[in-house]
């Protein structure tokens, strides 16, 4: 399988956190923040952890990329392990 | 209190759907054969195939049921987990997939086929299929309940779209869509849900803050009452407990159960296969925390205040309204409305609607923006559920039922045809069932009765066929329907308490006796099940003539090599990782003992 899960998983995370990021700059001392999230501006914080998930998962895929490339992997998928008979 | 979702709720919700869709679009062109598209080709590393085998069951009634369960009886919920689940995941892995995936089935009926007979197979192809299309009906049901009374969006609308969505990506990419999704839903859920404990535990005070505004011991304790059925909230012993819960229905759905069983087969070689289950049991230990704990919250959290004064809501006369509906229950938890809007009452209490337990912990701690991110991991589950349960009736219809009993000798290309086509009617079905429930809710609990006898007995007989090689193919089939008659048997002869006869038993005429709960008759069913199964099993095994072991090869435990484990560095040994999540299991027990 030449497509890997890690991309689509990375990719919307990263967007998540960017538009969570922003809005949370955007609505910073925004009333709905005491009012639900216990004064806290909990997308701002969640967003940069949601962006800090994502670019970890992309940059994994990137690593067996190159890791593929360098003949280390013998197939995309990921660890080593023993070939499935068939 | 109202929701208000804005644009950035709905810009994320909206992108997940793309990213969904999109997925299976690009998977589309991998779709060559029928195995790619039943069985992703055997070709999913352990790791996906894993969060994939604990997402597939994570549905809404999962995450929605285990938060309002939490509410109602505590932390020892976590028992649906830690003895419910996790030894049985583990046993799947280590001791049954050789079984599984050696012998090259593609389906679970089909191991009945290989292992038994034809009649065998028959009987729980065709139960399964029944099954799935109509739990799947149910789950679309609860979704489009449940964000038409929370968010005020339209049923038909809310169930079209997410149905709509789902057959696209499984239409399109088959397994591999549904597997990769359900690992995208995985990190949604995880992600979705972390803050909402977070915020919630801050606002209680933390775990010892929860303990003392909850004030019942017994609450946040597992094991320390179960001494006695009259001690806890659930009404069972831990007899019950560990036979009812722990081995027979826990082993009976993740050691029998296409719908998880599934993901591993399509592993790409046996050690994956084996470690799959294993690798789900890690996150399934601390899903607990995730799903339980905000269902504890929410009977105990109070109304959002700003400067003391409690923030009703912002809006007009239909904001009001709303609000009113809102309040008079238990923390957060709403009382339950009857059709004429009135509160339900019991015993002049109001009874609550513990189903909105966990939802309204989002509406409560999630600021918009965060709350598009929850409501995201919310339908997200229910997706995954039901695309779990349209891959597992599209597999079974097309290799156990079409392909058996219908059209033998087609093309390959006319099953992968087949499958998309039962993908389409399969989720037809379950659409229907969705609107039939919606006008007459009796007919699915009578529908998921019977699935539940059907279902109790099963363990028994996969247990004695992979472990008992003188297990035969009638032995295995009138076992299965006398456990299933003893399950209808004793259930109809029993009540649990202040139940009238019906659908909640005692509809054979006498009662012979009355459980403190559902839950404790639905456990104690179980077990007569099992035991009807097993022993009829053994007596009409014994009566009939045993197979050649020539051809039990590769299916029963003492003609089939061991998996080779040779080349495995510790870590990837399905049996080491299964004893490190054994040790950890009985930590957590201790810990919340």
């Amino acid at each position: 399988m030449g497509f890997d899960i890690r991309m689509p998983i990375g990719m919307l995370f990263t967007l998540f956190g960017i538009l969570l990021i922003g809005y949370g700059a955007a609505t910073n001392g925004s009333a709905m923040y005491a009012e639900h999230s216990l004064g806290v501006n909990m997308n701002l914080w969640w967003g940069v952890a949601l962006l800090a998930f994502g670019v970890v998962m992309l940059a994994l895929m990137r690593l067996r990329g190159k890791q593929a490339a360098a003949g280390a992997v013998d197939k995309p998928g990921g660890l080593e392990r023993p070939a499935p008979r068939h | 209190m109202r929701p208000e979702p804005h644009l950035i709720d709905y810009t994320i919700i909206l992108l997940y759907f793309a990213f969904v869709l999109g997925i299976g679009f690009v998977l589309k062109k991998y779709m060559k054969t029928s195995t790619d598209f039943f069985l992703s080709g055997r070709s999913i590393p352990a790791w996906i195939a894993g969060l994939a085998f604990l997402s597939a069951n994570l549905g809404a009634q999962e995450v929605i049921g285990m938060g309002a369960s939490g509410a109602k009886y505590g932390i020892a919920t976590s028992h649906f987990y830690w003895i419910g689940a996790v030894p049985a995941m583990l046993f799947v892995g280590v001791f049954m997939m050789p079984f599984y995936y050696g012998s090259r089935a593609r389906s679970v009926p089909e191991y009945l086929k290989l292992r038994f007979d034809e009649k065998t197979r028959g009987f729980n192809a065709i139960s399964f299929a029944v099954m799935t299309v109509f739990s799947s009906g149910v789950s679309m049901y609860a979704m489009g309940k449940l964000l038409q009374l929370l968010l005020g969006w339209n049923f038909t609308a809310a169930i079209l779209i997410s149905a709509l969505i789902v057959l696209a990506y499984t239409f399109l990419g088959g397994l591999t869509s549904a597997i990769y999704n359900e690992v995208l839903q995985f990190f949604l859920i995880v992600m979705g849900f972390i803050p909402l404990v977070y915020l919630g535990l801050r606002d209680v005070g933390g775990w010892d803050g929860l303990k003392a505004r909850i004030a019942n011991d017994a609450m946040v304790h597992s094991w320390k009452y179960m001494g006695h059925s009259n001690a806890n909230p659930m009404g069972v012993e831990w007899f019950g407990m560990l036979m009812g819960l722990a081995f027979v229905l826990s082993f009976g759905y993740w050691c029998t159960d296409f719908l998880v069983v599934q993901r591993a087969m399509a592993a790409d070689s046996m050690t994956a296969a084996r470690r799959t289950p294993v690798i789900a049991a890690f996150p399934k230990m601390v899903f607990p925390f995730l799903v339980i704990l905000p269902g504890m919250i929410a009977g105990v959290a109070t109304s959002p205040r700003v400067h003391g004064v409690v923030v009703e809501n912002s809006e007009g006369a239909s904001g009001a309204a709303h609000s009113a509906f809102f309040t008079g229950g238990k923390g957060i938890i709403p009382p339950k409305y009857d059709a004429a809007g009135q509160p339900v009452t019991a015993d002049g209490k109001v009874v609550l609607d513990y189903d909105l337990a966990t939802p309204m912990m989002l509406v409560r701690y999630f600021p918009s923006g965060l709350l598009g991110l929850g409501l995201c991991a919310l339908i997200a589950s229910f997706m995954s559920g039901m695309a779990g349960n349209t891959t597992a009736f599209n597999t079974v219809w097309t290799y156990d039922i079409y392909q058996s009993y219908i059209n033998k000798t087609a093309s390959d290309q006319h099953y992968l045809w087949m499958g998309r086509a039962s993908t389409v009617f399969g989720l037809g079905i379950s659409l229907m069932a969705a609107f039939v429930a919606k006008e007459f809710n009796n007919i699915l609990d009578v529908l998921q009765l019977v699935f539940a006898f059907v279902n109790a007995p099963l363990f028994a007989t996969f247990m004695l066929g992979m472990f008992w090689k003188r297990t035969t193919g009638h032995g295995a089939f009138w076992g299965l329907l006398g456990g299933t008659v003893a399950a209808a048997t004793h259930y109809g002869l029993t009540l649990p308490a202040g139940a009238v006869a019906g659908v909640k038993g005692g509809y054979l005429g006498p009662i012979l006796h009355v459980y403190p709960s559902e839950m404790a008759q639905n456990f104690w069913t179980a077990i007569f099940a099992w035991v009807g199964c097993f022993t009829l099993t053994i007596v009409i095994s014994l009566l009939t003539a045993p197979r050649p072991e020539q051809e039990l090869k590769g299916l029963v435990y003492s003609l089939t090599a061991k998996p080779e484990e040779g080349g495995l560095r510790w870590y990837q040994k399905p049996a080491m990782l299964a004893l490190i999540v054994v040790v950890l299991l009985f930590g957590l027990n201790l810990v919340f003992w």
